[in-house]
């Protein structure tokens, strides 16, 4: 570089100081996706539970790990390219390899994995296993339930379980009732599931038609629905949390509509909570009054109209 | 002749061996029947390469549809079944017609010419290949006039079974995977047979060009896979038309078992898509920093590791499904333990091009853009192989963009960087490099901007395969952006298409060896004579071209006034 004449120089320098600001502009744009996870741009949503809290904080170590792999293979790759240019009367240097190198990256490389299973196996029981339900929960009137193999229940062994249905194209939530043998009168609702906060929430989920995925991204992570088989996943909403939506929608092509097969979780104080399994359970009594009446008054109707016209 | 004198002078003396004999002579035969009837891996190799460009400008033209329609929240300009159709044809083209068939056309034209070989053992089976492709294409695109399937290119099940798609997309698209699955198949047993018995004298395992190893990894990968989606496949044949149950859960069948065929042939094709890419990349980088590759064993190595360890991953499609955590757990492990191998070759890759002196033609950028691109989707791969972080990634844009990342990453811009390497060879003809050097910038800039906003998308929540989202938050910019970034990247592509049909007429004469490479099809001729060779040479080490070139300098520097033979 120094025994060109300066005048011949500027050509050369401002495309390699061109270089340079652009990977200033990577580098500084990359320490903004990692800073500005307040917005989450670049991380997953959380928030809702402490399963999404713990998801997010498992991605933002590996996002960590990652950006340092990212800077230094493509900062390695781009020195390359620039250092490396076809010079007048450069000689490429005839190298075949380096055993001792290669050996030291491929551990390096498996290094960093080993680190990021850690990682994984820390955060796992936060994630997987569900957590007792608060003070200000729903206090479950029959906390005995049965206890699946595949199923996790927190420590304590009570949890509110919902029984969540996929089919094309809505989600239908059966809650428990006070009769856990007799499920046909349970309180239902569809679209919209309705839970009480700071409550252990576990949840049965299955489909009926083809295969769906449960995704509320600020309460965890999806679970597929499929015939034939209950997935379960659990959340725990915290207390200050109540009032507040949390929306999803089906993760897995179901069909035409996937794209408008949604879900919303409403989180509600314990007492709301009760109310509105109280008032699902009387809504449907009268309905289910409702069109008993209107069934006798049609069939009378039908009847009198046979009778009519013989 | 002057060629034999130079590559042989051992063998002067002893008793000429001949290296290929030939039994008869033909004319060589023109007009379009000599390509319908050809047996010639040359003409095949060209059928394929077009016909499979040709698949790609369609699926590419998909994509830009389904771009449009996501342009906007809550568009309307296609219908949800339209929007359906489009996507599962996107994929369905751009992995069975595009990008596993176009390796083969690459291996077909130049396997054999660089392991000095006449032709591939069994031309008549791959002419067959070629056709069953073909006929492939043709059944699954003779379905947009009637219903395409809407079932996405994994077809899971049930959505895929007689009573929820009962048109006749679904059996289109099973008739594709037969056909073309039979194509490779056969394809695959013909470049086994071809690598392991034609090779040049000399040419033993540590001598064979690592494209070819790729390319032998990628037959043996396909003849473990294939058969498995073929029974996948008939399976729901049956179970749509002829009354079994094996994935309808309700008569005892189960919906996973699909899950668990299709991805056991689904994630060894991903290996099969990007390993030939890998290939092209290890021979084109060497050329172009004018050094050896770093660490030839280390890069064949980890081609076959990577296919060994390919096979063990599958359930990482998965991670959602109702499964054993320990089943999570080995898959998370095998997952990562493949990003080593992989990760080898980068640093390999890059040490290729340390203290070279790097000449950036078009074939070399599309190499870096290749290096570039291919880490960020084997970093975002991690992200995924963490299962409980992919429970929230899974199914969403995130994968959409990792998937793009590693695919035209790991393959597409590699096959750009072959087009631009080997068209001198093919047609005897340099691409043009303004046109082609602006088409690389076009198709770089243009994908970053259409797929790295898309990890964001996935992030903000949205899932993939859906044909409307609602305007919350940035979703709307974000698919704005992707939007525009997939038409630049289709402009880059277009550029390509221009430049190749300037060049096929007015492009400046190649010369047998345009770019001074390794590997022995620049030995012959551009285009190269129906029989390949004249002479075949001795093989002395990885690159023969560079022994060649090299002796010939010693020859000229001995008798200075006859003219160097061999460019």
């Amino acid at each position: 570089m120094n025994r060109i004449p300066p005048a011949l120089r500027p050509n050369r320098f401002t495309s390699s100081r061109r270089r340079l600001a652009l990977a200033a502009v990577a580098v500084g744009v990359l320490c903004l996706l990692e800073t500005s996870t307040a917005s989450a741009f670049f991380t997953p949503e959380s928030g809702g539970s402490p399963n999404a809290d713990k998801i997010d904080t498992l991605y933002k170590l590996i996002l960590a790990v990652a950006v340092v792999v990212f800077v230094g293979v493509e900062g390695a790759l781009f020195y390359c390219l620039w250092k490396f240019k076809a010079k007048k009367g450069a000689v490429a240097a005839q190298i075949h390899g380096n055993t001792r190198l290669e050996i030291g990256w491929t551990v390096g490389a498996a290094v960093i994995l080993v680190v990021l299973a850690g990682f994984t196996f820390a955060a796992l029981p936060g994630i997987r296993n569900p957590q007792n339900t608060g003070p200000n929960g729903y206090q479950t009137a029959n906390g005995v339930l049965t206890a699946g193999t595949t199923k996790r229940l927190p420590p304590n062994g009570k949890s509110l379980n919902i029984d969540v249905n996929g089919q094309q194209y809505v989600w239908r939530f059966t809650y428990p009732d006070k009769t856990p043998n007799t499920t046909l009168d349970n309180p239902f609702s569809y679209e919209e599931l309705v839970v009480p906060v700071d409550t252990a929430i576990t949840l049965d989920i299955r489909a009926q038609d083809v295969a769906h995925s449960w995704w509320i991204p600020k309460l965890g992570g999806k679970f597929d629905a499929i015939p034939g088989y209950t997935n379960h996943t659990w959340f725990r909403i915290p207390a200050k949390l109540a009032g507040q939506s949390f929306t999803g929608q089906c993760a897995e092509l179901c069909g035409r509509n996937h794209a408008n097969m949604i879900a919303r979780v409403k989180a509600v104080t314990a007492t709301q909570f009760e109310q509105f399994l109280a008032d699902q359970k009387t809504n449907t009594e009268a309905a289910d009054k409702a069109a008993a009446v209107a069934r006798k008054a049609f069939e009378k109707t039908l009847s009198t109209n046979q009778s009519a016209t013989p | 002749m002057a060629t034999q004198d130079i590559t042989m002078p051992a063998q002067r003396t002893l008793a000429p061996v001949p290296q290929i004999t030939a039994h008869e002579v033909r004319r060589e035969s023109t007009g379009w029947t000599s390509w319908v009837t050809t047996t010639d891996h040359k003409k095949i190799g060209i059928m394929y390469l077009v016909l499979t460009f040709v698949f790609f400008l369609l699926g590419g033209v998909e994509a830009l549809m389904i771009r449009l329609q996501l342009a906007q929240a809550d568009n309307t300009l296609l219908t949800p079944q339209t929007y359906n159709e489009l996507f599962t044809m996107h994929g369905t083209t751009m992995i069975f017609l595009f990008v596993v068939p176009i390796m083969a056309g690459f291996g077909n034209y130049f396997v054999p010419l660089m392991i000095g070989a006449r032709d591939m053992a069994f031309p008549k089976l791959n002419a067959l290949s070629f056709w069953m492709l073909a006929a492939g294409g043709v059944v699954f695109y003779g379905s947009i006039f009637f219903s395409p399937p809407e079932c996405g290119w994994t077809c899971y099940s049930p959505l895929s079974s007689s009573q929820y798609l009962p048109s006749g997309g679904v059996d289109a698209w099973i008739f594709l995977i037969h056909l073309t699955g039979i194509s490779s198949l056969v394809g695959a047993i013909n470049f086994y047979a071809t690598i392991v018995n034609m090779r040049a004298p000399g040419m033993g395992w540590g001598r064979l060009p690592l494209f070819c190893w790729s390319i032998l990894t990628y037959a043996v990968l396909l003849i473990l896979a294939l058969p498995v989606i073929a029974g996948a496949v008939t399976l729901l044949l049956t179970d749509r038309h002829f009354g079994t149950h094996f994935y309808d859960a309700s008569s005892g069948g189960s919906p996973l078992l699909w899950q668990h065929l299709f991805w056991f042939f689904g994630h060894p094709e991903v290996y099969i898509m990007v390993l030939p890419g890998f290939g092209m990349i290890s021979e084109i980088l060497p050329v172009f920093a004018r050094k050896p590759i770093f660490g030839y064993k280390a890069i064949a190595a980890s081609t076959v590791v990577i296919a060994f360890l390919g096979l063990l991953v599958w359930a990482h499609h998965m991670f959602a499904t109702p499964s054993p955590t320990i089943v999570l757990v080995f898959f998370m492990m095998s997952s990562f333990l493949i990003a080593v191998p992989t990760g080898v070759k980068m640093f390999n890759w890059i040490a290729t091009l340390w203290r070279g002196t790097i000449e950036f033609t078009t074939p070399l950028l599309f190499c870096a853009g290749f290096l570039f691109t291919f880490l960020i989707g084997g970093i975002t791969g991690i992200f995924l192989a963490v299962f409980p972080v992919d429970w929230q990634l899974t199914d969403t844009y995130f994968v959409v963009a990792h998937l793009h990342y590693v695919l035209v990453g790991g393959a597409v811009l590699a096959i750009f960087a072959g087009i631009y390497y080997w068209f001198p060879k093919i047609t005897g003809r340099m691409l043009g490099e303004g046109l082609g050097k602006l088409s690389f910038w076009l198709i770089l800039v243009g994908f970053h901007v259409t797929f790295f906003i898309q990890h964001a998308i996935g992030l903000d929540g949205m899932p993939r395969r859906v044909y409307e989202y609602p305007n919350v938050g940035h979703l709307q910019l974000y698919n704005l952006i992707s939007t525009v970034g997939s038409f630049i990247l289709a402009l880059g592509v277009g550029v390509t298409v221009v430049n190749v049909l300037i060049s096929l007429k007015k492009g400046a004469i190649a010369g047998p060896d345009p770019w001074k490479a390794n590997t022995l099809e620049w030995f012959t001729t551009s285009p190269p004579p129906v029989n390949n060779f004249d002479t075949v040479p001795r093989i002395r080490s990885v690159e023969p071209m560079k022994d060649i070139r090299r002796q010939v300098a010693r020859q000229a520097e001995q008798a200075p006034a006859e003219p160097a033979p061999v460019g």
